[in-house]
């Protein structure tokens, strides 16, 4: 408890309040604008964590990260086109609920139980990360080293809907975390000096999020704009409140644990949380014609598995999300390392990031209540302009890397890369930690391996690391059978459907 | 369904109505190249010190062996009519054909960008790279967009270099900026 109150001490000195207040700003603007997610927000920012103080660049991250699941909610009920897999539920009821000229009460209910469901989930990440660190910080290699494959199993085979891409993915990630020279001999620098030290990974996570979405929406680009549901000051009767705190927390119930477990992620949770309102609605006639209920739980159960996802980032090192491994590029670019002794060893640091969370949750409601009329004429911004942006900031963050043009050349190759994923419906998430995850499996391997003095059966000796394999055999036998009966009827209707353009 | 992968397997030309997607090969092709180039890397390394535990090569073997794989059982499951779920969002309409020429404009302008940056620096570069992009994906106003361009390469520098202390190369525009 003290160290919370020091780290509330350390948020809320004027600068690092104004970071925050930065943070919330950009997160919700970005995650208005249409083609940018929150992964990709703070991947464009990294620049920042060269000469920005690290406390103040977290919490300034943590703004962001909230802001854009907030914002992300904005444009799938104004504008019915969701551009976050997680607020694919709530178009499903808020863009209705925006059609009957209930657009303010659908913003106040995402915001207000945002709010709710980010605190409770910002409450149990402070009770539980220091308490897993506890736990993990006794594990050895063996064990780590499970836990790794168990994230990039779960992440490739768990989520997504084609398990085959998902792994295309995960080992193209992993192919370019072999690049450089970490065990003493150079892999597939191909003689060029510059491959030394490996890609940079702000230079892989610029040109995968944002290059690669920008060429790929250049490719499509909507020539007809979208009709914008205009919105008022958003605001909630009294029938509202009534109608959306059950599913509040009921939201958060479901997206806490769903964020923290290693492929949880809030598509599930959202849609369990929609479900579930469905089923308990005293007003069933509403559902399908905009109910608030299915605004307030899903958007809560969205909020609440963002905070879930700092548990594992924060306790383990494990990224679980696009933007929770962005993050976590940012922590390592200050030469830190998110896991057990991280809480032990910086608590300046990782108290006042959660302090922050706490506080970035309260501008977001502060801030966003009033502004929602000014978030919702961001919508209307020119796409060239848009996406012109997007290619001019990209670019400068990964020139200034290293202010070589050499980057920006990989920059470039690996946009088109990122440019192919979506063309042929590859995740981006298994490349991403295959390429922050793949060294440090090969190095838990190695100091594993190390001390056993070579002895294999090292791997299996501690128990969370037999634990984890049980649970990563079960996955495997799961996804096998969910496979077969979805299999039984390959997806030839879908064929038929979709014309492919090549 | 079945005549049409019938017609694939019969016909010289692979049926490509609205079964096959071709292009997807392509995708394989490219795995099982760059699969093929880490197991030739892997194959090229020493063996490791004596304290290296895990060789350095064992990673590229592993992952350059299943890449091939994966490359394989792309090919196959493209053959039997997978189809991929390409990407949706806000501004993307898929109901439309690709316009793959836009692209390959922003690739010449990007090309343009790498091979100048060095010697034009970032302020001008930056201007030309927004300039060209928003006229390429559709904007009528060549002054505006110049203009607009040229204040953010301007403010980018300049933010850089006095507010964040990272000092972004002049290029020829050294001791003007």
């Amino acid at each position: 408890m003290d160290l919370l109150l020091e780290g509330f001490a350390t948020a809320l000195t004027p600068t690092n309040l104004l970071f925050a207040v930065i943070g919330v700003l950009l997160g919700t603007a970005v995650g208005v604008l249409p083609g940018i997610g929150p992964a990709m927000t703070v991947a464009l920012l990294l620049p920042v964590t060269y000469s920005v103080e690290p406390s103040s660049a977290l919490i300034m991250f943590a703004g962001i990260y909230y802001g854009g699941m907030y914002g992300g909610s904005t444009t799938s009920i104004l504008l019915n086109t969701p551009g976050e897999s997680s607020s694919v539920v709530t178009a499903l009821e808020g863009n209705k609920m925006a059609k009957k000229g209930r657009a303010a009460q659908a913003l106040a209910t995402a915001a207000i139980g945002s709010f709710v469901a980010g605190t409770i989930g910002t409450v149990l990440l402070v009770i539980l990360a220091p308490n897993i660190a506890d736990l993990v910080v006794k594990l050895g290699a063996p064990s780590y080293f499970a836990i790794m494959l168990l994230a990039l199993f779960a992440v490739t085979a768990v989520l997504g809907s084609s398990k085959l891409r998902g792994f295309i993915a995960l080992f193209l990630g992993l192919a370019i975390g072999l690049i450089g020279t970490t065990t003493g001999q150079a892999r597939l620098t191909f003689g060029e000096a510059k491959l030394a030290d490996g890609i940079d990974i702000v230079v892989v996570a610029v040109a995968i999020f944002a290059i690669g979405e920008a060429l790929w929406v250049a490719a499509h680009l909507r020539r007809k704009p979208l009709d914008i549901i205009p919105v008022g000051q958003p605001w909630m009767s009294k029938s509202d409140w009534g109608r959306s705190w059950k599913p509040w927390l009921r939201g958060t119930a479901f997206g806490f644990p769903f964020g923290a477990l290693p492929a949880g992620g809030a598509e599930v949770p959202t849609f369990l949380s929609y479900i579930t309102e469905r089923r308990l609605t005293k007003h069933p006639e509403e559902f399908g014609n905009g109910a608030i209920e299915g605004v307030a739980g899903p958007e809560a159960a969205n909020n609440a598995s963002a905070a879930g996802t700092l548990v594992p980032l924060l306790a383990i090192g494990l990224p679980t999300t696009a933007t929770a491994a962005v993050i976590l590029v940012a922590i390592q670019s200050y030469g830190l390392q998110p896991g057990p002794q991280f809480l032990d060893s910086n608590p300046e640091l990782v108290w006042g990031l959660l302090a922050s969370l706490f506080i970035a949750n309260t501008l977001l409601l502060v801030i966003n209540l009033p502004l929602a009329p000014v978030w919702a004429k961001l919508l209307q911004i020119p796409r060239p302009y848009l996406y012109a942006g997007i290619l001019f900031f990209a670019s400068l963050g990964a020139f200034s890397v290293n202010f070589d043009a050499f980057d920006l050349a990989l920059l470039g190759i690996i946009g088109v890369l990122g440019l192919a994923m979506r063309r042929f419906g590859l995740p981006v998430l298994p490349l991403i930690i295959g390429v922050i995850l793949g060294p440090r499996v090969e190095n838990q391997l190695a100091e594993a391996l190390a001390i056993s003095q070579g002895d294999v059966s090292t791997l299996w000796s501690e128990p969370v690391a037999v634990v984890v394999y049980v649970v990563m055999a079960l996955l495997l036998v799961g996804t096998i059978v969910a496979g077969r009966r979805a299999g039984a009827v390959p997806s030839d209707p879908e064929n038929e459907k979709q014309e492919v353009s090549a | 369904m079945t005549t049409a992968t019938e017609n694939s397997i019969a016909g010289p030309e692979p049926a490509r109505s609205k079964v096959v997607d071709t292009a997807q090969y392509g995708l394989a092709a490219f795995l099982l190249v760059v699969g093929v180039i880490v197991l030739v890397d892997a194959a090229g390394l020493e063996k490791g010190f004596a304290d290296q535990p895990v060789q350095p090569y064992a990673f590229g073997f592993v992952i350059g062996g299943v890449l091939v794989a994966l490359a394989g059982l792309l090919a196959v499951a493209t053959w039997r009519g997978d189809v991929a779920e390409a990407e949706d969002g806000e501004d993307i309409d898929l109901t439309q054909g690709s316009d793959w020429a836009t692209v390959a404009k922003l690739g010449v302008v990007f090309a343009i960008v790498v091979a100048t940056i060095s010697w034009l620096g970032w302020a001008i570069v930056g201007a030309f790279l927004f300039a060209g992009t928003a006229r390429i994906l559709g904007s009528h106003r060549l002054i505006l967009d110049i203009a607009i361009g040229t204040a953010l390469s301007l403010l980018t520098w300049y933010g850089f270099y006095v507010g964040l202390g990272i000092p972004i190369p002049a290029g020829v525009l050294d001791g003007v900026l």
